[in-house]
Formats: C-alpha cells, sequence, structure tokens
C-alpha cells in the first residue's frame, strides 16, 4: 500500500490530537476492586472497620494513577492522582465533622428534655437535673464579653485603618494584636483571675472574670476580621463623601461602618463561636456551680463547656439498684448538643443579617 | 451663587516631592474652565487643591494662595468641610454610595451631614438635582432602587446630582467621561452647557475634543522633564488656545506632535 506525503501528515497530526483514554466507568472499577480487596483482607487479618477503609482509599489512590499512566500517560496520570489527593482531603476533613454532630446527636437527643432545658443541679444527686443553670451562665458570660469586646476591637480597627496609617503606634498594635491571638486560653483565665484579686482580694469566683477572659481572647480577632472589611471600602467612597462637606467621623460612621457592616457582623460571630466552648478560663474565673445565678457581679457562675467537663468528670451513679451508665454522662451530651446548637444558630444569624445588610445592588459591574 | 477663583503662587507638595509649582490664573465665574496636559502633570492635583481635596492623602501640602469670592482658601482659620460644602467635585470613577437608594444618593450630602429635612423639601431637592443633572425621566419610576443598578453613565450622572444637590458655588470635575462610553459622554456635556448658567466649572480632560467643546477657558499643564513639578504652560480663552496659542508646546500637544 502506498500513502501520499499528505495522508501521512493527516495521519501523524490526528495521531498527536488523539489520546488514549480511560473508560468512564474506571473510578468505579478501581473503586470496588479496592473495596473488595481491602474488605477481604480485613476479614482475613481481623483489621478494624476503619483500618479496612483505610487501606480502601490508599489502594484507590495508587490504583488509579497507575492505570492511568500506562494508558493515558504521564500528564493525565498525574492529574489524575492530584485529583484522587484533592477529594481524599475534602473526605479526611468531612469524615470527622460528620461523625462529630452524627455522635452528638445520637447521645445528645434522648437527654434534652423540656425539664432539661429549665432546670438546673440544685439538689440532684442521680437522675434529672438539667443545663438551665449552666446556659443562663454561657448566654449572659458571652454576651458580657461580647459587649467588652466588640466596642474595643470595633475603634482599635477604626483606628488602625482611618487615622493611624502607617504610623508607629499603629505598626505596634498590628504587632501586639498579633501577639494576643496567640495568647492561650488557661493563661487569658489567669489574668482574669489576678486582675479580680487584685481588686476584690483573694478566693473571688464571678461569672463577669469568665467574660473578661473571653473578651481577651475574643479582641483579636474581632480587630483583625474589623481591621480587613474596613480596608475593603473603596476610597472611593470615603472622598466622595468628603468631597460632599461631611466631616470625617461622619464618613467613617455612615459611609464606610455601613458599607462594611456584614463583614463586621460576620467577624464578631466568628469571635465568639471560638470563644462560647472555651473550659478553662471559665472553670478558673467564673468557677461552678450547681444553682442558677444570673448576677455577674456576685458568687460562682455555670457554663455550658465547664457543665459538660464536670458532668463527665463526676457523673454520679445510676439510681439504686438499677443498672447502666451513670446519669451525668447523657446530660454532658445533650449540653454538648445544646452548644453547637447555639453555635449554629448564631452563624446562621450572622448569615441572615449579612444578606439584609449586604450593598444592595442589582448587578455587579 | 457662583463664584470666581483666583490662584496665585500655588505650589502644591506630596512629603517632599514638589508636584505643581507656580500656578497663577482666575476661572471665571459662570464659566467652563478646562485643564488638558498629558498623565501626571498635575492636573488633577490642582483640582483637587481647589477644594481642599488634596490634603485628604497624608503628607500632601499646599504653598501659595486660593481666593475664593475674597476668601483665601488656606488661611490657618479655614475649615476645609465647610470649603467642600460649597465646592462640590465629581470624580473619574462613579462612585454612589453602595448602601443607597438612588434617593438617598442624591441626599446624601444632607442625610450624611443629619440636616433635618421635611420630606416635601427633600422630595423637591432630589426632582430639582436628577433635572439638573438630565436623570430624572429615567429614574423617577425607581427612585428606591440601589445606586449601584444604573449604568455607568447614568452612575455618574447620579454622583453629577448628588453634587449639585447641596447647591455648592463651584463644581469640579476629575476626568468625568474617562471611564464612559462615547453617548453617556455626550449626555455629560450637554449637562455641562446647561450647568453653566448657574455654576462656575472646573473639568480636567483627557479628551483634546471635549475640551474644545465644552469648555470656555483653557489651561496646559505639562512637566519640564520627568521627575520636575508640573507647571501652567498656558491659560487662555478655548477659542485661542486651539486656534492660535501664544507657546509653542501647547501648539505641538494639541495638534499631537507632542514629543
Amino acid at each position: 500500500m502506498t500513502t501520499t506525503p499528505l495522508d501521512h501528515d493527516f495521519e501523524s497530526v490526528t495521531a498527536g490530537l488523539v489520546q488514549p483514554q480511560l473508560p468512564r466507568w474506571a473510578a468505579v472499577l478501581i473503586g470496588a476492586m479496592a473495596l473488595a480487596v481491602a474488605g477481604l483482607l480485613t476479614m482475613v487479618m481481623g483489621w478494624s472497620v476503619v483500618g479496612g477503609a483505610i487501606l480502601a482509599g490508599l489502594l484507590f489512590v495508587i490504583g488509579m494513577p497507575t492505570w492511568s499512566r500506562v494508558v493515558e500517560g504521564g500528564r493525565a496520570a498525574a492529574d489524575r492522582l492530584a485529583t484522587c489527593l484533592v477529594w481524599g482531603a475534602f473526605v479526611a476533613v468531612l469524615v470527622p465533622l460528620i461523625w462529630l454532630v452524627w455522635l452528638v446527636l445520637k447521645n445528645g437527643l434522648g437527654a434534652i428534655s423540656l425539664s432539661f432545658l429549665n432546670e438546673s443541679m440544685r439538689g440532684v444527686v442521680g437522675e434529672g437535673g438539667g443545663i438551665y443553670h449552666a446556659l443562663m451562665g454561657t448566654l449572659l458570660v458571652t454576651l458580657a464579653a461580647t459587649v467588652i469586646s466588640v466596642p474595643i476591637g470595633l475603634f482599635t480597627a477604626i483606628y488602625l485603618v482611618e487615622y493611624g496609617k502607617g504610623s508607629r503606634l499603629a505598626r505596634v498594635t498590628t504587632f501586639l494584636v498579633d501577639v494576643m491571638t496567640g495568647i492561650p486560653s488557661i493563661v487569658a483565665g489567669l489574668f482574669a483571675l489576678a486582675l479580680l484579686v487584685l481588686i476584690f482580694g483573694p478566693a473571688i469566683r464571678i461569672g463577669f472574670g469568665g467574660s473578661i477572659a473571653l473578651a481577651l481572647l475574643m479582641i483579636p480577632t474581632v480587630v483583625r476580621s474589623a481591621e480587613e472589611m474596613l480596608r475593603l471600602v473603596p476610597s472611593d467612597l470615603r472622598e466622595a463623601s468628603y468631597a460632599l462637606g461631611v466631616p470625617k467621623w461622619r464618613t467613617i460612621v455612615k459611609v464606610v461602618m455601613p458599607t462594611a457592616f456584614g463583614g463586621i457582623v460576620t467577624g464578631i460571630v466568628l469571635a465568639i463561636s471560638r470563644v462560647i466552648g472555651e473550659t478553662a478560663p471559665l472553670l478558673i474565673v467564673a468557677g461552678a456551680t450547681d444553682s442558677v445565678n444570673m448576677n455577674l457581679f456576685n458568687g460562682r457562675m455555670m457554663t455550658l463547656p465547664v457543665y459538660i467537663f464536670s458532668q463527665y468528670s463526676s457523673p454520679g451513679v445510676p439510681a439504686f439498684g438499677t443498672d447502666g451508665p451513670p446519669p451525668g454522662y447523657a446530660r454532658a451530651w445533650g449540653a454538648a448538643l445544646v452548644l453547637i446548637g447555639i453555635v449554629m444558630i448564631l452563624n446562621l444569624a450572622a448569615r441572615i443579617l449579612q444578606k439584609i445588610y449586604a450593598p444592595k445592588s442589582d448587578r455587579r459591574r | 451663587m457662583a463664584k470666581s477663583i483666583d490662584v496665585s503662587d500655588l505650589d502644591i507638595y506630596y512629603g517632599d516631592f514638589k508636584a505643581v509649582e507656580g500656578v497663577n490664573m482666575t476661572i471665571r465665574a459662570k464659566a467652563v474652565t478646562a485643564f488638558i496636559g498629558p498623565s501626571g502633570c498635575g492636573k488633577s492635583t490642582f483640582l483637587r487643591a481647589l477644594n481642599r481635596m488634596h490634603e485628604v492623602i497624608p503628607g500632601a501640602r499646599v504653598e501659595g494662595k486660593v481666593i475664593v469670592s475674597g476668601q483665601s482658601l488656606y488661611e490657618p482659620g479655614i475649615d476645609p468641610v465647610a470649603v467642600r460644602r460649597q465646592i462640590g467635585m465629581v470624580f473619574q470613577r462613579p462612585n454612589p454610595f453602595p448602601t443607597m437608594s438612588i434617593y438617598e444618593n442624591v441626599l446624601a450630602g444632607m442625610r450624611l451631614n443629619s440636616k433635618k429635612i421635611s420630606k416635601s423639601d427633600a422630595d423637591a431637592i432630589v426632582e430639582r438635582s436628577l433635572q439638573g443633572a438630565n436623570l430624572w425621566t429615567e429614574v423617577k419610576d425607581r427612585l428606591s432602587k440601589p445606586g449601584m443598578g444604573l449604568s455607568g453613565g447614568q452612575q455618574q450622572r447620579l454622583c453629577i446630582a448628588r453634587a449639585i444637590a447641596v447647591s455648592p458655588e463651584v463644581l469640579l470635575m476629575d476626568e468625568p467621561c474617562s471611564a464612559l462610553d462615547p453617548i453617556s459622554t455626550s449626555a455629560i456635556e450637554d449637562l455641562i452647557h446647561e450647568l453653566k448658567s448657574e455654576y462656575t466649572i472646573v473639568i480636567v480632560t483627557h479628551n483634546m475634543q471635549q475640551a474644545a467643546r465644552v469648555s470656555d477657558d483653557t489651561g496646559f499643564f505639562n512637566l519640564k522633564a520627568t521627575g520636575e513639578p508640573g507647571h501652567l504652560v498656558e491659560f487662555n480663552p478655548t477659542n485661542k488656545m486651539f486656534t492660535n496659542p501664544d507657546e509653542e508646546s501647547t501648539e505641538a500637544y494639541i495638534s499631537g506632535r507632542f514629543g
């Protein structure tokens, strides 16, 4: 058979463009094979299910690029490998999250009832009791911490962005805020305790001390996020306002802050979510109690994290003559579920606020 | 009402860097004055010095005199905020406030200063300003819609409406058409012609045809060399500038033979 030069050229060009590809069902096949091999090995060797799942994942990550390398070539194999690794990272993050939520729901839902939310632990030795005192404590302490830290954080951010641009004080402040981010929560608690002892004398335990400790942990987060958001406001808008004869402070209050409002609120809520689960500083300063205490400035105050800790560390004994786990365990799971619920509600609220206050626009330029 | 501006021996600095040197001119009331010149020659800087917007940038300062109807703007006792209330400004990029509706944007000058105005007065001001900016018929049915939802040309006219709503005596425009298409540009030029009857208008432009079309007087700014401060080469009635300029370099720039 003879070929003209033209035919030859045409063939070599198409040969360069068309690459052999793995069939679509390749991933399914490899997955099934990996599962089968891992399952078999797990059964034969008597490994746990988790071990088997990890082995299946590894086999897939090795098998897919190898097959691809043989059929499709090096670049496609690298692409398959990277895809596998990215998906693997995604699953590795998602699994603990789902597991945690499922575990808390499974163990906690049973404990939750109207009386659980409505009763304190006062005088409760065995079954019964609730989280009312801890729930109120957490809400009050966190609210006070927010009231302290939001103005401080917001004004610091406004100074850094609007007034202190590049000045020595602004640079020092930024550095100190960064240092503050790294304060261990227990140290914040000890600081708050030391402060209170200086003022009120030794052996002081009040809820407000917990608020001080939490505020210390919140301030750097609030400053950082608010600073970012204020910087994102275009300077065009500030100039437009100045050109209308609006003083600088009014420009900040009425133009810059409303434009950045959504982001600032999100930052504050994230800061609250971060501190609401803090245990160590609250255990030190706010103490622990079994009764309801609505006064931040007098007496020990229970909070949800401390409640969970104390219910798990001293769970009590089941009623006389019955068998089963100590009653404190169920209460701890229930409290954990409520705590997660609060954080979730806060985050949803922030999203809704952000939607409402986002700069209005029919279209983006 | 509209005021004239006298500038004498004005030097403008950014920190140690002298950006504009030795400007002398008289800007006539109820006329359009255009500034042309290559990029970086200090036209916009000079414009911003006329209502003390210049000093918003840290380290920026001014030497010399700017006198608006007998009052020197850079005297120690002068409040820059009060100056900016009398001398409004429109910027290169349309910048309506994104959190406000069209209605609120027009009233921004009053609302941001917490001036108490009745609903009927407010409505009247919005209608008068939007009509003044040739935008009323286009937006009168959607005043409560966000200002950012308008097209670029409409946004720029909204900014002009916002600037004239506070009834300034002078209106400064910093390349108001450079981000706009030809149709919006022509709408704004028509608007400048109409506004001339009430306001003193100063406009910076890169478009020499635009300067020729809209202005009564034209100033040509240039740099002696790169790194040197910009200066005013020639300031004359627009007709003379575009037909028989005094300076060689003006003619070179206008006819496109600029080196």
